[in-house]
């Protein structure tokens, strides 16, 4: 067995073939997570995406729906849409002109007389299973399995956060997209967004210059790098800070971080009148128990498996591409939340920097270190990659969830890995 | 010293990783930017591949001497080429274009950026001090591996 309980084997993140069935088994099944509504806000607008490696466009087909094409013409398999966004009424294939609507159903074909009129396709592949929860965009490439709602579970309540924070619930993405590589498989950054052991070491450069830099001002004389500082500092927390954070998995390989951050670590955070503001907003609209209720959840990484990892309190998502066993591309967005004071915006651009930046202090050593672990597991000396931290101390929460012993433990690993083992010996 | 002779001091300075020397070309109030988007007007409601005033970027310069800096050790040698050089004068400083091409390499792997160049340089002292420095690299928006030089 590839996966045990508390080992899995090299070659999980180092053989093609392995790759290659995972992309039919996991990105071939799963519910993906590809954007969010606010990019096809109108009839028409598009954008397009990869589900594993198939290239697909994300299209509002009408008021209420949104289709998910893959990006290949019926005819000879060209792109037919240049990747890219926009509004569009027809997707028209550069080859020989043939032209799909926003549904995919095909329109018109050029020298239409030389086919066989019932041995036309009927458009592009559609693909099978597309749903929202909250706004984010789902699909399968699957034609059945478990709905969405069963399939988040627990993890249902990052998005909750992510959505009830924003004013009326209005949220865009906006501030550009950052899309960093690195020569490594696509599960090491799984692992390592709830990884509360690895900031110690990993960021060790980038805590030492933060702890030597301006302290961050008071509330209303803060300073542009003070969320870049305070970040920095943060990755530098005691060990007891990791060991007291919440650690949750899921049956079906999510996992989410818990009491770590709080609003103060943002320029605009607690204490500050902007963010005095847009409480009152929340306390309007919600009532103040509600709004101190959404204002103490204090979520800090979901994963959402296989392919999704986000920040509901700071508003950051990440789509994770892969495309190689050794290959991996990461797209990053920002989120606005449209009726938040605009300054709580430009926090969130600066925390990006920070956070998801491909010129980041902190990202450049994530980065270095996934490529050094694929280089390692390159090797085939050794066999077992081991993740027992906390092995058999697992805690059985009442909703579905397991919790580690403690925040450090490697449960959030063993959890992606036995998700893993049930997509691919399914 | 005037303003083409600086730039190429500028560049020397970075591939020389006399990284402290570079730092001190700057004024307190400079700032340096590299844009994550093609013509990108703004670094405050658009995300920036670095965007970082005097203090940050003296945390880059700090994290490039740290003993556990893994992405900057060993730091990437590179040639910061510069080219076409055409000075704008203004009233307090000059505005200076450029092109950059930069080679990099690091354990094995070498690659290669493209960029256009913004200084803005007020006199000092016989020579400059930069107050703004943005650099457009051609592959902005693309997907890139992480970048732990300076430019």
């Amino acid at each position: 067995m590839l996966v045990q309980p508390d080992r899995v084997h090299r070659s999980v993140y180092a053989d093609p073939a392995i790759f290659d069935l995972e992309m039919e088994r996991i990105f071939g099944r799963a519910w993906l997570v590809l954007g969010h509504e606010s990019q096809v806000r109108n009839v028409g607008d598009y954008f397009t995406t990869r589900m594993g490696r198939e290239p697909v466009i994300v299209s509002r087909k009408n008021k209420e729906d949104v289709a998910v094409l893959v990006n290949r013409c019926a005819h000879r398999g060209s792109l037919v849409c240049a990747e890219g966004r926009g509004n569009t009424e027809r997707f028209v294939c550069p080859y020989h002109g043939w032209s799909y609507d926003t549904a995919g159903t095909l329109q018109a074909v050029p020298f239409a007389s030389g086919y066989e009129k019932d041995k036309l396709p009927k458009g592009l592949k559609a693909v099978p299973r597309v749903s929202v929860y909250r706004g984010f965009i789902f699909a399968s490439l699957a034609d059945t399995g478990p709905g969405l709602e069963e399939f988040l579970g627990p993890a249902r309540a990052s998005f909750d956060d992510f959505v009830d924070r924003a004013p009326g619930g209005e949220l865009e993405v906006a501030g550009g997209v950052f899309k960093h590589a690195y020569n490594g498989n696509w599960k090491l950054m799984l692992e390592n967004h709830l990884d509360g052991a690895h900031p110690a070491w990993v960021h060790a450069s980038s805590v030492a210059v933060a702890r030597n830099a301006p302290d961050p001002g008071k509330p209303g004389e803060e300073h542009y790098s003070d969320i870049a500082v305070r970040q920095m500092r943060q990755n530098g927390a005691p060990d007891a800070v990791w060991e007291a954070i919440g650690m949750w998995t899921t049956p079906r390989g999510h996992g989410y971080m818990g009491d770590y951050h709080d609003d103060s670590r943002l320029v605009t955070g607690l204490g500050n009148p902007v963010f005095d503001l847009y409480r009152k907003k929340l306390i309007e609209e919600k009532g103040e128990a509600e709004a101190d209720r959404i204002l103490r959840v204090t979520l800090w990484n979901t994963i959402v498996y296989p392919n999704c990892s986000f920040m509901s309190q700071f508003r950051q998502l990440r789509i994770i591409h892969p495309l190689a066993v050794d290959r991996s591309v990461v797209y990053t967005y920002s989120f606005r939340m449209k009726n938040a004071p605009p300054a709580m915006f430009r926090d969130t651009v600066a925390f990006a920097n920070v956070v998801n930046g491909t010129g980041s202090w902190v990202l450049t050593d994530d980065l270095e270190v996934y490529e050094r672990i694929q280089h390692g597991l390159s090797s085939g000396a050794v066999d077992w990659v081991y993740v027992g931290r906390g092995h058999g101390r697992d805690v059985q929460e009442k909703n579905g969830a397991s919790r580690g012993a403690t925040g450090t433990s490697e449960i959030f690993i063993r959890a992606q890995m036995r998700a893993w083992l049930d997509y691919m010996s399914a | 010293m005037n303003a083409e002779q600086f730039l190429y001091h500028e560049a020397r300075l970075l591939d020389t990783q006399q990284l402290e020397a570079w730092l001190e070309l700057f004024t307190d109030d400079a700032t340096y930017w590299v844009p994550l988007e093609k013509d990108q007007r703004e670094p405050l409601e658009t995300s920036s591949i670095i965007h970082d005033d005097r203090t940050l970027l003296e945390l880059r310069v700090k994290q490039a001497r740290h003993p556990r800096a893994h992405a900057r050790l060993p730091l990437a040698r590179t040639v910061h080429q510069v080219g076409n050089v055409m000075v704008e004068e203004g009233k307090d400083e000059l505005k200076v274009h450029s092109t950059l091409q930069v080679v990099e390499y690091r354990n094995d792997k070498q690659r290669v950026f493209g960029a256009l160049v913004e200084h803005r340089l007020r006199p000092a002292n016989g020579s400059f001090k930069i107050a703004h420095k943005r650099v457009d690299l051609v592959n902005s928006e693309g997907e890139l591996d992480g970048i732990a030089i300076l430019f």
